[in-house]
């Protein structure tokens, strides 16, 4: 047992024992370290000026992923590499990204700029070249800037990308590398606190089972990115947090042709390339997941079992057909994703009970999948609605469909009227389709808030149905972003 | 990939310029990637800081019954809690109508109004203790929409109109009328920086203040005026903020009175850091409104007539609204001459925080309203919208605003329109939309050009004036103070270019300082554009009075007479002899010559009768036009902007890099404001419901359009302002005002036969309701907002 966080920064290890364990990174940086460069700007990781840089070990090698040191907690940093703003110039001599921001007039008030700078520096450090414009767009997607128009910071990453890379980095990352071997001591559980106030890290399924066991009222961490607004924002008083970022097996991915299993603490980020394998969509809607902040902290179990009725996978992923996996003291257990959704922020999850991966039924010969997010800014929003169909053809004829809706209902949910009336109907007769498209009032009654009202929310899905229909019969000039690799690339 | 930006030197100055005109970085920059610049919260405090917390109030309506604070007090790390009743001077942090209390202490006006302020030795502490206050309020029903205002005739101050002729025979006469309602929404600033503000306590009731506010001066005098104390106590400091955007004109006052009253009773420095939402609850915003109009024209759509009623929401107190609804009335006309016409304005009170100065104050709702009567009037008659503008355009015998001041740049005004039709190729591409949209079922296209006069000026006159303060050391090094205020927009960069230029120096010589109300007093608030056309001037008036006193005694030194001094490149020449700029400035002082001036600035020629309506408010108009093209799905009202081309009109740039970054940063905040930026309140209970940057949606780094061509256009002020430029803070905010009507046009698409109803902002919601409505089934109840209602 381990009684200390451990990380380095600027190639020392750094030892906590006292924080508390709702610590943010943020909150370390500023008020312990008198770092300043990294600005808070929200309290809760959606504008980006709390950018950071961290490092972790993968295969001997430092990885480099951006994250909203707001809500990122302290202890989350264990066996990590933290790089801000400060530590990226190398003796007064700027690094390639912070020079082209200067170049080209990329600030303006300079508030958000070390979170822009941050954004950069991970995908100059770590993006494959060459660097396109959207590329950068998504870099930046998590990063709020309101004075610039962004035009001359998106110039400005493209101009630093081109130019032949600068490998200054490298010096630092080999070292880290040897630091972060050193303080890795797989095996250990890590526990910091007292059995009133802890953060903890089980390294291992059991060691996590027994202490659930022991505290069964522990918040469960993943990737903080909903945790961590309790935190900032609810002011919750939570004083007891399970982390399963130190459980290996829990981040593993596992892939047969008919099955891709997903662990929990799998981070959006590392999801990302093999749902966009299964369909071109569901890569599209992970581009559009958060941002590249919230992808490397949130993690695919996290996004499941918070239960928000908004959540962007679980629809998808219940269109698709998925099988939760459950564990806990008393064992483990399997259920259909759909099942898991209870009521309103409800889960069917027993205290102590935590979420150990998700079977994604993938596509076969014959199946089509669409699915839509519709948000009110295309990038780093929440949906209005959020549809997915996956459907089995029999030559022009629907043989089965599994339709899943987001925002719809307190919970993700199917639209099991829907499916029935889609089945037997023929894509080559529009006028068909009405019973289908009617039945979505029958399952769904929407509400209206802040994002969009009831009426907005049937017509939409009802809309996004006739329009997976149209693409699927092979219908063109359907959205303003053309599908990826064609209408009809999953057939 | 399409992406340029141009400038254009429009020929020769008089004397060739080392300094100005030149694209130089901000003065910050480097400090901003390094993150080595710092904010008010990034300052060390000093030992025995308190952190300051504010109370809000549950209702959005009703008389305070009790304010229970015994948990507060109680509260682990709590040191005071701050009420009404500690105020030692006035409670009121309003800039001139007396209604802002600092904390409510009879009545609520609005939901999360400032009640008490918490002090306490963390600020983590004083968070959690300000929320266990129990609060009692005899609730009453909320004001919340402008209807709810029209119904009680509730109001924050009185209806004001102006107009010229007869609007009634002209409507009356036209071959064709229309009349209409839009509703616009407000915005929220989301400067990226919070409202902060760091008070320390001084000798014999001294206060010091650092405040990240665009009006030092307004800070100091209510800091003055709710401790009771002479203004000359009361010194406010402010080096930069992260954003300001019209709201932290007077939206910065509360925090920083706050803190220093805590400071005043405690005798410790107090900090005061708004936390994201508690800043978006506490902070007034852009008006919103319900604009009713009514126009009448002939077959080409020339308008005879035209009369609008402006409904502006301006929340539960005054605060700016007087100048914000007036400049919407000074821009009701945009680019157009109206023969007749009458503009009413209405300043509602709601029970929503008070609504305040935001970029383009009032004048973009103006003009949107009339860039939309525009399409109306392009839609009835089925003429191009572009040539129904140019119908109505300023020309000469046809250029006198409704309030009398006369256009004296139609030339530039139709010129900036007619190049950017050109270069944007807006026929061609008409056209092709055109057939895109005959083919195309689901998605369809728009495009639209509109145009930009901004008048430049402070309305209300006083406003009008600036200082500087301008030190010359014996080394050479130069010391540079002004009364503006830097929030981003590079005004220390352009009047440190105008002062080097001044003294022919290196501009590194020249030492940026932190605007402080002890250095230069009674100063105007950063705004209204204006912070260059003043302190610019200021800055070169107090270096020119150096730089003559320099010379003159280089005259007296080597025998010749003063004109024939010069000062260029570090050096100083005085005939055949020549030294540098720090030997003079040591000969300077070794023969008493006073090496410090104080610059002072007043626009002239400006004038407004506000009673009468009468006189030249603005000292200039500046121009600028865009054309956008988007593209709609029609199945779920979401939408692209594609395309963008501006030319925009700064007369003679001081830093083109400077102001490109303001017309695009402006435009995409516009853009921002008129798409996807929609506030909500609850309608009930009057609560803000978007109150975070997950519920708030300004624009992202994909929302700008990939094709954006930028370009400025080659004109010179033809007003003697500094270095014939013009201001460009607010103007470029406007160019948005071709999104939105870019989007209407695509929805037109759709029925060309029936009018577009789509309400700012056009949200996917507002764009799918106004789809829903050109196909004969328009959607019951309303976007969140309160768009897209079916009348």
């Amino acid at each position: 047992m381990r009684d200390a966080i451990r990380f380095t920064r600027n190639g020392t290890i750094r030892e906590i024992r006292d924080a508390h364990p709702r610590a943010t990174l943020l909150d370390w940086l500023r008020l312990e370290e008198r770092a300043t460069g990294t600005k808070e700007g929200c309290a809760e990781g959606d504008c980006g000026a709390c950018t950071v840089a961290l490092g972790r070990l993968i295969e001997g090698r430092v990885v480099y992923e951006p994250v909203n040191a707001c809500i990122v907690l302290l202890g989350q940093c264990d066996g990590a590499d933290v790089v801000s703003v400060e530590d990226i110039a190398a003796d007064g001599a700027l690094h390639p990204v912070q020079e082209a921001m200067v170049a080209h007039h990329g600030s303006q008030c300079g508030f958000c700029t070390p979170g822009i700078v941050m954004s950069l520096f991970t995908l100059y450090e770590e993006g494959a070249r060459p660097v396109e414009r959207a590329t950068v767009n998504d870099a930046l997607a998590g990063n709020l800037c309101r004075c610039t128009g962004y035009r001359p910071i998106v110039d400005a990453a493209l101009d630093a990308c081109a130019a032949p890379r600068d490998r200054r980095f490298e010096a630092h990352r080999e070292a880290t590398a040897r630091a972060l071997a050193e303080i890795a001591a797989a095996g250990e559980d890590l526990f910091v606190g007292d059995e009133t106030r802890f953060f903890a890290a089980p390294a291992s399924e059991e060691s996590l089972c027994a202490l659930l066991a022991r505290h069964p009222d522990a918040t469960i961490l993943a990737g903080a990115t909903d945790v961590g607004l309790w935190i900032t924002k609810a002011l919750m008083e939570i004083e007891k947090i399970v982390w399963l970022g130190r459980i290996e097996a829990l981040r593993e991915t596992h892939a047969t042709p008919e099955t891709l299993t997903l662990g929990a603490m799998v981070s959006h980020a590392a999801a990302h390339e093999a749902l966009a394998a299964i369909d071109p969509d569901l890569g599209e809607l992970m581009r559009r997941f958060g941002s590249a902040q919230v992808r490397a902290s949130g993690t695919v179990g996290g996004n499941i079992a918070n239960g928000s009725p908004i959540g962007d996978l679980p629809p998808a992923l219940i269109a698709l057909g998925a099988t939760l996996h459950l564990a806990g003291a008393k064992g483990t257990r399997t259920l259909p994703l759909e099942d898991f959704f209870i009521a309103y922020r409800r889960q069917d999850r027993e205290p102590g009970e935590y979420v150990r991966a998700v079977d994604i039924d993938k596509l076969r010969k014959h199946d089509v999948f669409r699915c839509y997010k519709v948000t009110k800014r295309f990038d780093e929003d929440i949906s209005a609605v959020m549809g997915a169909f996956r459907l089995r053809l029999d030559g022009r004829r629907i043989a089965s469909a599994r339709v899943a809706f987001g925002g719809m209902a307190a919970t993700p949910k199917r639209a099991p009227l829907t499916e029935a009336a889609l089945v037997g109907l023929d894509l080559d007769d529009e006028l068909a389709w009405a019973p289908a498209l009617d039945a979505l009032a029958r399952d769904y009654r929407p509400m209206s808030d802040h994002r969009a009202s009831s009426e907005y929310r049937a017509l939409v899905a009802r809309n996004l149905l006739f329009k997976a229909l149209a693409e699927i019969a092979g219908a063109e000039g359907t959205r303003i972003a053309p599908r990826i690799g064609g209408l009809a690339a999953a057939e | 990939m399409n992406i340029r930006h141009e400038f254009d030197d429009t020929g020769p100055d008089a004397e060739p310029l080392r300094h100005v005109r030149k694209p130089l970085p901000h003065d910050s920059a480097r400090r901003h990637v390094m993150g080595a610049a710092d904010y008010i919260d990034d300052v060390r405090e000093p030992a025995g800081t308190l952190h300051v917390a504010i109370g809000m109030a549950p209702k959005a309506r009703g008389a305070i019954r009790s304010i229970d604070l015994t948990a507060v007090r109680a509260h682990p790390g709590v040191v005071r809690v701050l009420t009404a009743a500690d105020v030692p001077g006035k409670n009121d942090v309003s800039p001139a109508a007396g209604d802002d209390p600092m904390f409510a202490d009879t009545r609520i006006g609005f939901h999360g109004q400032a009640l008490f302020a918490v002090l306490a030795e963390t600020r983590d502490a004083a968070r959690r203790a300000a929320k266990t206050a129990i609060v009692e309020i005899e609730e009453e029903a909320p004001s919340v929409s402008v209807e709810d205002a029209l119904e009680r005739a509730e109001t924050v101050l009185p209806d004001y109109g102006f107009g010229r002729g007869e609007v009634a025979p002209a409507l009356d006469g036209a071959p064709h009328r229309l009349q209409g309602s839009l509703r616009i929404g407000g915005q929220e600033h989301f400067y990226l920086e919070g409202q902060a503000a760091l008070a320390t306590p001084g000798e014999e009731g001294d206060i010091h203040v650092l405040s990240s506010t665009q009006h030092p001066t307004e800070v100091q005098h209510v800091i003055a005026r709710v401790l009771g104390i002479p203004d000359a106590y009361v010194t406010c400091e402010v080096r930069r903020m992260g954003g300001g955007f019209g709201g932290k004109e007077s939206q910065a006052t509360q925090w920083a009175a706050i803190a220093a009253l805590g400071a005043h009773l405690t005798k410790r420095p107090c900090k005061v850091r708004l936390d994201r939402d508690d800043d978006f609850v506490l902070t007034g915003k852009r008006h919103d409104f319900r604009s009713d109009w009514r126009v009448g024209f002939d077959d080409e759509g020339v308008i005879a007539g035209f009369a609008v009623t402006h409904n502006a929401r301006c929340g539960y107190s005054a605060d700016l609204s007087q100048g914000v609804v007036d400049r919407t009335m000074f821009h009701s006309d945009n680019s157009y001459f109206f023969p007749a016409v009458r503009i009413d304005t209405r300043r509602l009170l709601t029970n929503t925080v008070s609504n305040t100065a935001f970029r383009g104050f009032g004048g973009p709702q103006g003009m949107l309203m009339i860039e939309h009567v525009m399409d109306r009037i392009a839609w009835a008659t089925g003429r191009d919208p572009l040539d129904v503008r140019y119908a109505n355009l300023y020309r000469p015998g046809a250029d006198v605003t409704p309030y009398g001041q006369t256009v004296e740049e139609t030339d530039t005004l139709r010129a900036v329109v007619e190049t950017l039709e050109r270069t944007s190729e807006y026929r061609t591409r008409r056209a092709a939309i055109a057939a895109f949209n005959d083919r195309s079922k689901i998605l369809k296209k728009g495009i639209a050009l509109t145009p930009v006069k901004f008048g430049i000026s402070f309305t209300l006159m006083h406003l009008n004036q600036a200082g500087a303060l301008v030190h010359v050391y014996q080394d050479g090094s130069v010391h540079l103070n002004h009364g503006g205020t830097e929030m981003g927009q590079g005004l220390y960069q352009k009047i440190a270019q105008v002062v080097a230029e001044e003294f022919g120096i290196a501009i590194e010589r020249v030492r940026i300082t932190a605007t402080s109300t002890g250095k230069v007093p009674n100063t105007a608030p950063t705004a209204a554009s204006s912070g260059t056309d003043l302190n610019g001037m200021a800055a070169k008036i107090a270096a020119g009075a150096i730089k003559a006193r320099m010379a003159a005694r280089a005259a007296e030194r080597f025998g010749i007479p003063q004109e024939e001094v010069t000062f260029r490149d570090d050096r100083v020449f005085a005939g055949n002899e020549s030294l540098t700029f720090a030997e003079l400035a040591r000969d300077c002082v070794m023969h008493r010559v006073h090496l410090s001036e104080a610059g002072f600035y007043r626009t002239p020629t400006i004038s407004w009768d506000r009673a009468n309506a009468k006189g030249r408010p603005f000292l200039y108009f500046a121009y600028g036009a865009a054309c956008s093209e988007v593209i709609v799905d029609t199945l779920t009202g979401e939408y692209k902007v594609t395309r963008v081309d501006i030319l925009h009109d700064v007369g003679r740039s001081i830093n083109p890099a400077i102001d490109i970054g303001q017309i695009e940063g402006g435009f995409v905040q516009g853009m921002g404001w008129l798409t996807t930026e929609e506030l909500v309140y609850d309608e009930t209970s009057g609560r803000l419901r978007t109150h975070a940057p997950s519920t708030y949606k300004i624009p992202v780094a994909s929302d700008v359009p990939e094709d954006l061509r930028v370009a400025l256009f080659p004109n010179t002020n033809r007003m003697e302002t500094i270095y014939r430029s013009k201001a460009v803070g607010e103007p470029p905010v406007m160019l948005a005002n071709s999104v939105f009507c870019a989007l209407a046009d695509a929805v037109h698409a759709l029925d060309p036969a029936r009018p577009v109803p789509l309400d700012a902002p056009a949200t996917p919601e507002a764009v799918l309701r106004a789809c829903e409505a050109l196909r004969g089934n328009p959607l019951p109840g309303s976007a969140p907002g309160g768009g897209g209602r079916v009348a």
